[in-house]
């Protein structure tokens, strides 16, 4: 499956690369002590410039999903599955990736799930995989 | 959220006004916006001369893109407008923003008749491409959009995946049913056979919903409005010149425009959105409340946002927009809420917000003809998805 990629900053880096050391790397505050996501130079929560991406589980859960069946491009033609899969360390603290390696009718709301990188070229794409 | 200054009811709709609506149209983006404009000024009884503001959403930010081909800046000189005040562009809160931003330019001073319009050419484009304007980042190499970066590496290439994901979170928390969000569909199609411009007319049962395409599970192709060439026009007129013409003006009681949230996609309350912020000032700037009002145009690009809209305006409870549409029967045209009296965009063609405008508009003056509904004197319009959303109270006194 191809992938149209992100241009990589200061900030997106570490969760676009952390992958190449086998990390799941999000963006925490040293002050209030919070995850946050999209990576931003200061925390939306508190404010504080003290952030630093900090390697998390890799653990979480679907929050929701869907099986997409539409081939927007022409290389898309099996349905696979996009989700929101909030991490184990923080409620709330959530992103939207793909749910791999078991069938897409097996996936349900609050399945566990853990991160399997996935590189192309610089980036490693955080998907998860049924955490047993 | 406590107001102490309710800008817009210094502000009335005097006039609307739209082109053709077609699948496609054999007429440019500009040729549709002159007819929507000039329709819309001679409706409100005024010439060109009259009008000192133009406003519009998005605006032509997306490089003369079928999804807005003419925004203000090739309106005014085209159409020999004078103007004190011109605005447009995508950062605003959704389809509405063009209503909310000629109101305040009206409210502080600067202009007394604002021409609001807004233009969409996606039919005439996808006889073209087929992918237009379904798929969301048409930029060439790697993504660098603040918030489309985080979607396209996983294929999340059209807006409907996020929709969907917001669809299925509602059947998890709420209970809703497939059946349940069939009946927008239904009964924008059920709206749309009495309106002779709307793009699809033929009955829809609910086996032909269920008979159609699945595009991104549990959201199926009749799930999406249609595209369509079409362009709307609004006039909005300061209080004291709004009596000067035929009509008798359309108050703006109160409108919403909060976001108090991230502007994502997935970062914001995903059976809420931006709506619940919208609705919460809207309510906040009124004595009305939403027992009051007698009809709703709100924004179905996709069957699951009108779903959204019913609860964060408050008509009906969080979590029971599926069992308050269930039948159909509330929400039909001689229900105890029509929706979407028009056709919607599900079946009416995606006008992208001001055709519900123009909508809740024609029938407040009782001109709707075969599908008038019964006499009312407030109707609310909202519209816009996930961190995009407007909202605006009207009343005919």
């Amino acid at each position: 499956m191809t992938r149209k990629l992100p241009l990589l900053t200061e900030d997106n880096s570490p969760f676009w690369q952390g992958g190449a050391q086998g990390r799941l790397l999000i963006h925490h505050c040293a002050d209030c002590t919070r995850f946050f996501h999209p990576p931003a130079p200061i925390c939306p929560h508190c404010g504080s410039f003290e952030v630093t991406p900090r390697a998390v589980s890799g653990k979480g859960k679907v929050l929701s999903y869907t099986i997409n069946h539409q081939a927007w491009r022409p290389d898309l033609t099996e349905p696979y599955v996009v989700a929101i899969v909030e991490l184990a360390e923080q409620a709330g603290l959530r992103f939207v990736t793909n749910i791999v390696g078991l069938p897409a009718e097996a996936v349900h709301i609050d399945m566990p799930v853990r991160v399997r990188f996935e590189q192309h070229e610089d980036v490693w794409l955080p998907l998860f995989e049924k955490d047993a | 959220m406590m107001f102490d200054r309710i800008f817009e009811k210094d502000v009335a709709i005097t006039g609307v006004g739209q082109s053709e609506v077609g699948r496609p149209v054999a007429r440019s983006g500009m040729r549709l916006t002159l007819d929507a404009c000039l329709d819309a000024i001679a409706d409100a009884g005024l010439t060109r001369a009259d009008i000192d503001g133009v406003a519009c959403w998005p605006g032509d930010n997306n490089n003369g893109d079928a999804f807005s081909p003419v925004g203000p800046n090739a309106l005014i000189g085209t159409l020999g407008l004078k103007v004190n005040w011109y605005g447009g562009g995508y950062e605003g809160p959704g389809p509405l923003a063009g209503i909310i931003n000629g109101a305040m330019a009206i409210a502080s001073g600067l202009c007394r008749h604002v021409l609001v319009f807004r233009t969409i050419t996606e039919a005439s484009r996808r006889k073209v491409d087929k992918n237009a304007s379904a798929l969301t980042n048409k930029t060439i190499g790697r993504d660098s959009s603040f918030f489309w970066q985080w979607y396209t590496p996983f294929n999340v290439l059209s807006a409907i995946n996020l929709m969907a994901l917001y669809t299925q979170r509602h059947f998890h928390e709420y209970g809703t049913t497939p059946e349940q969000l069939a009946q927008i569909a239904l009964t924008c199609r059920a709206n749309a056979a009495l309106n002779p411009k709307a793009i699809y007319r033929t009955p829809l049962s609910l086996d032909d919903y269920f008979a159609s395409r699945m595009i991104s599970t549990p959201l199926r192709v009749l799930d999406c409005d249609v595209h369509c060439d079409a362009s709307t026009a609004i006039i909005l007129s300061r209080a004291d010149a709004a009596n000067d013409g035929p009509n008798p003006p359309i108050r703006l009681e109160a409108i919403g425009a909060a976001l108090h949230q991230p502007w994502s996609w997935d970062q914001i309350d995903l059976t809420a959105t931006a709506a619940r912020d919208v609705g919460e000032m809207m309510w906040a700037r009124t004595d009305l409340k939403p027992k009051d009002v007698g009809s709703a145009q709100l924004y179905d690009g996709f069957s699951i946002l009108t779903m959204i809209w019913l609860e964060a305006l408050g008509l009906c409870p969080r979590g029971e927009s599926g069992r308050f549409v269930e039948g159909g029967r509330r929400i039909a045209r001689d229900g105890e809420l029509p929706i979407n009296t028009n056709g919607g965009q599900l079946s009416g063609g995606r006008t992208h917000g001001l055709g519900y405008v123009h909508e809740a508009c024609t029938q407040l003056w009782g001109r709707a003809g075969e599908r008038q509904i019964a006499p009312h004197h407030v109707s609310v319009v909202a519209a816009g998805g996930g961190p995009l959303g407007g909202s605006v109270l009207l009343v005919r006194d």
